[in-house]
């Protein structure tokens, strides 16, 4: 209460004998703990019981029906020292990195050309916002289409230009970066919204200054405006590197894993090893799901510890 | 970081009048500048049209005739409007129960997570007790988990439960969610006290309060969050396709999938089928633009 009116004399603020008070405060603690039970709840039985039951079961064989029958101790974790299962780091890393650097650029390319718009400037961010309407599977779909091999859209379009056609899933070194970019793809527009909100948030006199002070086009962008945006390039980066670890759907529509594992990302693995094989290795998968928590975790901190030193606060 | 940096305003390009038109109006268009702005229409129509191309191709090869599709160069453009398709892919797989499944689905887990986030976002606003803050980080740490650490015991205890192939089990996880709580969270924050300690004197219980007052008061919050969790998990696949079996439980987009693997692997019936599943969130993110933004970027904490 700021000014000492009528109001303030019958506010809660000093009256109130201290036992009426107290049993206040219990019953405020209680309806508290009342409203949060249901999240609670959700909580515990969805995710915390979980993540201690992935690792009682990352440290048991199990039979065939995924049932824990044997304790294996680290087993599962020192069997992660192949070739195969560092061949699916690498791919998870690669794709990662195939997925947020483009992502995030162009995310940036575009909306710094779309400051340079004066008329219709609304209209053309919703349109390179339209993507993120897209589902992971309606994506997928659509890009099966562009890359089937018999009748490829995409190579149909490379044909009437008359340049070589791409075996866009079939090889072992492109299916990956075809799934790239269809990730790429899903992602554009919420990047685009992401980074134009940002752009919408800087102080106008910023702008004014730096162009008194002469600066224009490219220059202005890059020395003013990709600096102000720190802290929504940032959040893209790290939302996007999470996503991108946990990518699946258009894996399963694209490449199923294949050609050769060459999709093969660790979520993928784990999938593999729990549901696709009908061998239901929940031991096995499970000791990967932790290595993929970790993964996320470890990404997580180091970019908010590297990166956020570098970010400029508005 | 706060979330409110990067909350920040709305983007308003378009409201913020553009502060080159005011240092413009004197100046002559020269060469440069008109070739400058030649390369800036250029360079964003080479992006443009990469970035539109499948949203065309979806609705456009939807309506193809099945061997416009298939020949080859495949044609871009439809000789008329064709509706075999869009009734081919409705006969092959059972859409339009995946189309009620998902909506069912999506529906629940939305409406669960408002009530569930309001409530919880309450209680650390506006009711006082211990561990609050410690209880609110804890919340905040569920966001980093990925959910596909907890996939595997998930689905063991709802299969035990024998809730698989059911709509309990596909959205029993999901019924609450702590980025809805910390956004709900921002927002009450942002109510005038004074409105709230005058309810309270005239005796208002805080159940009352918060669905009277409060909640008609949040709808711009309500509609970024309940937009966003909606498009979320309508475009759920991971979940949906390990704990359901029959096509009857089925979402659309586990459908979808089956449509690809499907005895006749028809380009046309993907692209209907894809066209028809996205008509929904579509008109949201075309509709409803503002609020999803706004729930996006919130996310900032995340």
């Amino acid at each position: 209460m700021t000014s000492g009116t009528a109001v303030a004399d019958v506010h809660p603020q000093n009256p109130a004998p201290p036992r009426r008070r107290r049993r206040e405060r219990g019953r405020e603690a209680t309806l508290a703990w009342a409203f949060l039970a249901p999240s609670v709840a959700v909580f515990a039985l969805f995710l915390a019981y979980p993540l201690g039951r992935t690792v009682y079961l990352s440290m048991h064989g199990n039979d065939i029906i995924g049932r824990p029958n044997r304790f294996v101790g680290l087993s599962h974790f020192a069997e992660m020292a192949t070739p195969e299962f560092g061949g699916v780091l690498l791919t998870t890393l690669l794709f990662t990195l195939g997925v947020v650097v483009p992502g995030v650029v162009g995310a940036l390319v575009v909306v710094l050309l779309l400051e340079g718009v004066i008329r219709g400037q609304r209209l053309l961010r919703g349109a390179f916002a339209l993507p993120f309407a897209f589902s992971v599977a309606s994506a997928s779909v659509i890009f099966s289409v562009f890359y089937s091999p018999g009748n490829s859209v995409l190579n149909g379009i490379l044909y009437r230009f008359g340049l070589d056609q791409v075996p866009w899933l079939t090889s072992q070194e492109m299916a990956l970066w075809s799934v790239c970019i269809t990730t790429v793809w899903m992602n554009l527009g919420y990047g685009v919204l992401v980074l134009a909100a940002g752009i919408g948030s800087i102080p106008k006199e910023v702008n004014e200054a730096a162009r008194i002070d002469g600066a224009t086009g490219v220059r202005l962008a890059w020395d003013v405006t990709v600096p102000m945006l720190g802290p929504q390039l940032f959040f893209l980066i790290v939302i996007s590197t999470i996503n991108a670890l946990q990518s699946f759907g258009q894996i399963h529509i694209l490449t199923g894993g294949g050609p050769v594992g060459s999709t093969t990302t660790l979520v993928y693995s784990i999938y593999q090893y729990a549901f696709a094989y009908g061998t239901s290795d929940f031991g096995r998968a499970s000791a990967q799901a932790l290595v993929l928590l970790v993964v996320v975790l470890v990404c997580t901190a180091i970019q908010f510890g590297v990166l956020e030193r570098k970010v400029h606060y508005a | 970081m706060s979330a409110a940096s990067v909350l920040g305003s709305a983007p308003s390009g378009a409201r913020n009048p553009d502060p080159r038109r005011t240092t413009r109006t004197g100046r002559r268009y020269d060469l440069g500048h008109v070739l400058g702005r030649v390369l800036l229409y250029l360079m964003l129509a080479a992006l443009l049209v990469p970035v539109l191309f499948p949203v065309y191709y979806v609705f456009a090869g939807a309506l193809m005739e099945p061997r416009e599709l298939s020949s080859f160069p495949p044609q871009l453009a439809p000789t008329g409007l064709h509706p075999d398709n869009l009734l081919g892919a409705l006969n092959a797989v059972p859409l339009l129960r995946m189309y009620t499944n998902s909506l069912v689905m999506a529906g629940i887990i939305t409406v669960s997570q408002l009530l569930t986030s309001a409530l919880a976002a309450y209680a650390f606003v506006f009711l006082r007790f211990r561990g609050s803050a410690v209880v609110f980080a804890l919340f905040l740490s569920t966001l980093m988990i990925p959910g596909e650490a907890t996939f595997i015991p998930n689905y063991l205890t709802l299969s035990g439960w024998g809730l698989s192939n059911t709509y309990a089990g596909l959205v029993l996880p999901f019924l609450a969610y702590a980025f809805g709580t910390f956004l709900l969270r921002q927002s009450f924050r942002q109510f005038p006290r004074e409105l709230y300690d005058a309810a309270r004197m005239d005796g208002m219980g805080h159940l009352r309060f918060l669905w009277t007052i409060l909640l008609p008061l949040s709808k711009p919050a309500l509609t970024a969050v309940g937009m966003y969790v909606f498009i979320t998990s309508w475009n759920m696949y991971f979940w949906p396709l390990i704990i359901t079996r029959s096509t009857e439980m089925q979402t659309l987009q586990i459908g979808l999938n089956s449509l690809k693997t499907g005895e006749a692997a028809n380009p046309g019936l993907l692209l209907a089928g894809a066209a028809l599943s996205v008509i929904p969130t579509l008109a949201l993110v075309i509709f409803g633009q503002r609020f999803i933004v706004r729930g996006l970027t919130a996310g900032a904490v995340k």
